[in-house]
C-alpha cells in the first residue's frame, strides 16, 4: 500500500521540531506500524537522510518503550494495543498518517518522536513499591489473598508505563498511570503497612515532576493499551483523601 | 598461545565439597563477610536492569553496598525479562503431587540433556522456593485459587505442576517488583541508575574488572566508571539470527566486549529454538512474537497427514486425517514435551512437507477440545492476553480456528563461563542470568529462566559477591588509572570508524544477511559442511562490512543507527564463534542438533565419553583462532541417561 506520512522531526531537545512529509510506497499490508516506519527508514538512510527516531524494543506490547501520536491518538487510538502491535491493515490505501510524540511538558523530546519519561521512574520513587528487603520475606502461602483481590491488583499492575495516558490527556496528567499503582499495592494485604505513605509519595512526586490535573474525561483510559479501567482514579482519589486526612489530624 | 597465563589453564569452577545438598549453606558459611559500616565504601557496577540485574542492584544495595546500574532503554522496567509470558517454577509442592527441591534439579539436569553443572542447579532449585516467597511480599498479583492460595500449572519437561503465574505476563509481574525495589533503593540514595547508557567496553586492571566505559545514547558523550566489581546482566544473544523472540535492542556487547578482554565464552552454540511462536509473514519482519508455552497445557499440536490436505482450512480436515504428533512420538509427555524436541518435530514435519500456512512453514496448535471441555471462558481467562497478541499479529480469532506455530530462537543457554560463585574466569567480573552459562545444559526447560535470573540477582551474588570484595580494598582503581583512558579511547576510536565508513549497505541489511545464514546454518540442525560455509561467509560479510557499511549522522547525538551498528558488528565476529562451537561439539544434545549424529529414530544421540563437557572459549588476540579450554562435567547424584520423553 502507499501512504503520505507527516513525521515530526526534531533534532534534540532544544532545537525546534516541525512536521516533514513522506511517501511511503510498497509497504506491505501484513506489516506492523513499526515496521513500516523501518522500510521508510532504509530507504532514508539509503538515499543519504536522516533516519527518523523513534523509540521501541520489545514489539509485542509488553515492554512500553513504544510511543507514537498518530493521527491525533496515541498507540494509534485503536484501543488496547500498542503501536507496535498495530498493523498496516488498519489502514487504508493512500492515507495520510500523521505522526507525532507523545507530547507533555514532564516528557521532553530527545530526538523526532523519541521522548523522555523518566518522570514515570521519579514517581515510583516516590513510593511505588512495598518496601521488604531481600530474604526476610515469609512463607507465600501464609497470606491468603481472596481470587477477586488478586485478580484486582492484577488488571491494575499490567500497566506497562508507555505514558499514553499523558498523551492523551490534555492537561498531560498522570493520575492513571499512579492511579494504577495504587490500587496495585493498595489492594495486597502487601501493601497496607505503606498504603498512606505510598500515595502521598507518589502524588506528590506526580506534581512535582510537572503532570496536570485530572480533567475527569477519561481520555486516559480510553487510549491505555493495557485498558486500565478510569475507577482506578477513583480509588486513588479516595486513598489520597484518607490519607492526607490522617496525616493533617497528625499534625 | 595466549600471552595471559589465566587463559591457559583449565577454568576452576570453586565448586565446594562435601554432598551436594549442603553445599550451598556450608559455602555460605565459609563465605568472607563485610561488615555492614564497610560496604557503604565499596562501588559495584551493575550492567542491565532485568530480572538478574535489577534483583541484584536492589538486594546489594539493601546490604549497604554502593551501586550504580546501567541499562541501555529508557527506563530499567523495560528490560526484556519483562516479555517473558508463561510463568517461573518452584520447588513449594504446593500441589501435594510429589515434588521436591531434588525433583527440580533432577528435571533441570535431564531437560539441559545433562550438560550443567550439578552443583549450580541444585543450588538453583534449593533458593526457587525463596523467590516465589520473596515476589509475593513485594506484591506480585501472581494467580490465585478461590481459597486464596497461589495457583499452579504445568510446564514442559516436567510431570509436577510447579510453575507460579500471573496470567500471560509472568515475567513483566515479576520484573516490576524488581524495579520497584531497584527505584526503592534509588529514592534512598544506594543505587545510581543510568538509563539510555551503553556499555560498550571492560576495563581489566591486573587481571580483575574495575570498571566499564559507556556511552551516553542521548549526548554520545563516551564515559569511564570504577567500581570493586562489574555484574553482567545482560542477557542473551539470540539477535545474533536477527528474527528472535528476543527485544530489537538485545546484544551481545557487553558479553563479547568482556571476552575480548579475557573473560572466557562457553557453550556459545546452545540456543533454544522456541517451538510455539507465530510463524514468519515476509521479509519485512523485524521480529517474532513468541506464543507461551503454558498455552501447550490445553492445545493440541497437529498436521495434517497428508500433504494434499495442507491446504485446505483446518476445520475440513477430518479427524482422522490429522496427526498429532507429539503424541503420537512422545505419549507420556504428549504436546508438553520439552521445547528443543518438539522444536525438532515440528521442523520434521514442514520438512516432510506436511507443514501448514505461507510457505508450509507453521503446525496447527489447536484449543478445540479444551474450549469444548472447560468453555471459552475459561480458555479466555488463562490465555485471553495471548489469543489477543495473535489476534493483533496476523488479524486470525484462535477461538474459532487452530493457531498456527513454527519454532523460532528464544533464548540461548550459552554466555560467559562462570564458577559456581557466578564470578568469571576475569577476578570480580560476575555474569547474571541468561548472559551467564551455568544452569540450562544444552537446553532450557520453560519457566526455569525467570527463576535463574531472580535466583541469581536475589540469593546467588548477594551471597557470594562479598566473599570476593573482601579481597580487594575499596577504591582501589579510580579511573586515573591509565587503563581507562586506553579504553575509552579504543571505544572511541570505534564510533569514529564505524562513522567515517560511509558505504553503500544499511546495518540491517548486514544483520538481516548474517541472520538467515546463522539459522540455515547453526539453527535447528547443523552440518560440518553447513557450519565450515558459514564461517568462510560470515568471514566475509565481516569484512564487508568494515568497509561498506553505512552509518548515518554523528557521535554526538542520539544516533539509533550508531547503536545498531556497534552490536551488529559485534554480532558478525560472535556468529563465528558460535559456528566454531558447533562445530567441534561432534555430538546431539538439547538443542544443538548435529545431523551426523542421531539414532535412527532421529532423536538426539549424545556422546558423553568425548563431550561431557563446557566448551569455554578464551579469544586469543584473533577473533577466527579462538582457544578451547574444556571443563568437564562430573556428577555425583545423578546418572547420565538418554533422555526419553516417549
Amino acid at each position: 500500500m502507499n501512504l503520505t506520512l507527516k513525521v515530526w522531526r526534531q533534532k534534540n531537545r532544544n532545537a525546534p521540531g516541525h512536521l516533514a512529509e513522506y511517501q511511503a510506497r510498497d509497504i506491505p499490508v501484513d506489516a506492523s506500524f513499526l515496521e513500516m516506519l523501518d522500510i521508510v527508514n532504509e530507504r532514508l538512510i539509503e538515499s543519504g537522510d536522516d533516519p527518523i527516531a523513534f523509540d521501541h524494543d520489545c514489539r509485542e506490547g509488553i515492554c512500553g518503550m513504544c510511543s507514537l501520536t498518530i493521527n491525533g491518538k496515541p498507540h494509534g487510538g485503536k484501543g488496547g494495543v500498542t503501536t507496535c502491535q498495530l498493523h498496516m491493515r488498519e489502514f487504508q490505501e493512500g492515507q495520510t498518517i500523521v505522526i507525532e510524540p507523545f507530547r507533555a511538558s514532564a516528557f521532553p523530546v530527545v530526538k523526532d518522536l523519541a521522548v523522555n519519561r523518566s518522570a514515570f521512574d521519579r514517581i515510583i520513587q516516590g513510593g511505588g513499591f512495598i518496601s521488604v528487603r531481600t530474604g526476610s520475606a515469609p512463607e507465600a502461602n501464609g497470606t491468603p489473598i481472596a481470587k477477586d483481590v488478586a485478580d484486582r491488583a492484577f488488571a491494575a499492575a499490567a500497566c506497562i508505563g508507555c505514558g499514553a495516558c499523558v498523551a492523551a490527556c490534555k492537561n498531560a496528567s498522570a493520575m492513571l498511570f499512579v492511579a494504577a499503582k495504587v490500587t496495585h499495592l493498595n489492594s495486597v494485604p502487601q501493601g497496607q503497612p505503606e498504603r498512606d505513605r505510598r500515595v502521598l509519595g507518589m502524588v506528590r512526586a506526580m506534581d512535582a515532576a510537572g503532570f496536570g490535573n485530572c480533567t475527569n474525561q477519561y481520555e486516559c483510559a480510553a487510549v491505555c493499551p493495557k485498558e486500565i479501567p478510569a475507577d482506578a482514579i477513583a480509588r486513588l482519589n479516595r486513598d489520597y483523601g484518607t490519607a492526607a486526612i490522617k496525616e493533617a489530624l497528625a499534625g | 598461545m595466549s600471552s595471559n597465563p589465566r587463559q591457559s589453564e583449565t577454568p576452576d569452577a570453586a565448586i565446594p565439597s562435601g554432598p551436594l545438598a549442603t553445599k550451598w549453606s556450608r559455602h555460605k558459611m565459609n563465605a568472607r563477610l563485610i561488615n555492614p559500616a564497610n560496604r557503604r565504601k565499596y562501588h559495584v557496577i551493575v550492567v542491565g536492569s532485568g530480572l538478574a540485574g535489577a534483583a541484584a542492584a536492589a538486594s546489594l544495595s539493601e546490604q549497604g553496598y554502593k551501586v550504580s546500574c546501567f541499562c541501555y532503554q529508557d527506563s530499567p522496567r523495560r528490560a526484556h525479562s519483562i516479555a517473558a509470558q508463561g510463568g517461573i517454577n518452584a520447588a513449594k509442592n504446593y500441589q501435594n503431587d510429589g515434588d521436591s527441591v531434588h525433583r527440580l534439579f533432577y528435571d533441570t539436569i535431564k531437560g539441559g540433556d545433562f550438560r550443567a553443572r550439578e552443583a549450580n542447579v541444585y543450588r538453583l532449585a534449593e533458593v526457587s522456593v525463596n523467590i516465589i516467597d520473596q515476589c509475593v511480599a513485594q506484591g506480585v498479583p501472581f494467580a490465585r485459587e478461590y481459597g486464596g492460595l497461589l495457583a499452579n500449572r504445568s510446564f514442559g519437561g516436567a510431570q509436577v505442576s510447579r510453575t507460579f503465574y500471573a496470567a500471560g505476563q509472568t515475567g513483566q509481574q515479576l520484573l516490576l517488583g524488581a524495579y520497584q525495589a531497584l527505584e526503592k533503593e534509588i529514592a534512598a540514595g544506594g543505587v545510581k541508575m543510568f538509563p539510555r547508557t551503553e556499555m560498550l567496553d571492560l576495563v581489566v586492571v591486573d587481571g580483575h574488572a574495575k570498571g566499564i566505559v559507556t556511552r551516553d545514547m542521548v549526548t554520545g558523550e563516551v564515559t569511564s566508571h570504577a567500581g570493586d566489581a562489574v555484574l553482567l546482566a545482560t542477557g542473551g544473544y539470540g539477535n545474533v539470527f536477527y528474527l528472535s523472540t528476543n527485544a530489537m535492542g538485545c546484544n551481545v556487547t557487553a558479553t563479547w566486549r568482556a571476552h575480548k578482554r579475557g573473560a572466557l565464552f562457553a557453550n556459545p552454540c546452545y540456543t533454544q529454538i522456541h517451538p510455539t511462536c507465530i510463524p514468519v509473514a515476509g521479509s519485512f519482519q523485524s521480529k517474532l512474537t513468541l506464543m507461551s508455552e503454558s498455552l501447550r497445557n490445553d492445545g493440541r499440536v497437529w498436521v495434517p497427514k497428508r500433504k494434499e490436505d495442507c491446504g485446505k482450512p483446518a476445520a475440513e480436515i477430518a479427524e482422522e486425517a490429522r496427526d498429532y504428533f507429539l503424541e503420537r512420538k512422545y505419549p507420556s509427555f504428549g504436546n508438553l514435551a520439552p521445547r528443543d524436541i518438539s522444536s525438532r518435530a515440528a521442523k520434521e514435519v514442514c520438512d516432510e512437507g506436511r507443514g501448514v500456512g505461507p510457505g508450509g512453514l507453521g503446525v496447527y496448535l489447536d484449543f478445540a477440545d479444551s474450549i469444548k471441555r472447560l468453555g471459552e471462558a475459561a480458555i479466555r481467562e488463562r490465555y485471553g492476553n495471548l489469543f489477543q497478541i495473535y489476534h493483533e499479529i496476523t488479524g486470525e480469532n484462535a477461538y474459532t480456528q487452530p493457531m498456527r506455530i513454527f519454532p523460532a530462537v528464544h533464548y540461548t543457554m550459552g554466555g560467559l563461563w562462570v564458577d559456581y560463585n557466578l564470578m568469571s574466569n576475569v577476578q570480580g567480573l560476575h555474569v547474571l542470568g541468561e548472559a551467564n552459562f551455568s544452569d540450562h545444559g544444552a537446553n532450557r526447560l520453560g519457566a526455569s529462566a525467570l527463576m535463574q535470573g531472580l535466583a541469581d540477582g536475589y540469593f546467588v551474588v548477594p551471597a557470594t559477591l562479598p566473599n570476593y570484595l573482601a579481597t580487594q580494598k575499596p577504591g582501589s582503581v579510580t579511573t586515573a588509572h591509565p587503563q581507562f583512558a586506553a579504553v575509552r579511547d579504543e571505544v572511541a576510536q570505534r564510533v569514529s570508524k564505524l562513522l567515517s565508513i560511509k558505504g553503500k549497505r544499511t546495518v540491517s541489511s548486514f544483520h538481516r544477511e548474517l541472520g538467515l545464514l546463522m539459522w540455515d546454518e547453526c539453527g535447528m540442525a547443523r552440518t560440518k559442511d553447513g557450519l565450515l560455509k558459514a564461517i568462510e561467509k560470515i568471514k566475509a560479510l565481516r569484512e564487508e562490512f568494515w568497509t561498506n557499511v553505512m552509518v548515518p549522522g554523528s557521535g554526538e547525538e542520539f544516533n539509533q543507527q550508531l547503536e545498531l551498528a556497534g552490536r551488529v558488528a559485534d554480532f558478525l565476529e560472535f556468529g563465528e564463534l558460535m559456528c566454531v562451537d558447533a562445530l567441534q561439539r561432534e555430538e546431539s544434545c538439547g538443542g544443538h542438533f548435529r545431523v551426523e549424529h542421531q539414532t535412527p529414530e532421529g532423536e538426539a544421540l549424545r556422546d558423553d565419553d568425548d563431550f561431557s563437557y563446557v566448551a569455554a572459549w578464551a579469544y586469543s588476540g584473533d577473533v577466527s583462532r579462538p582457544q578451547l579450554r574444556k571443563e568437564w562435567l562430573t556428577y555425583e547424584e545423578v546418572h547420565f541417561s538418554t533422555r526419553s520423553y516417549k
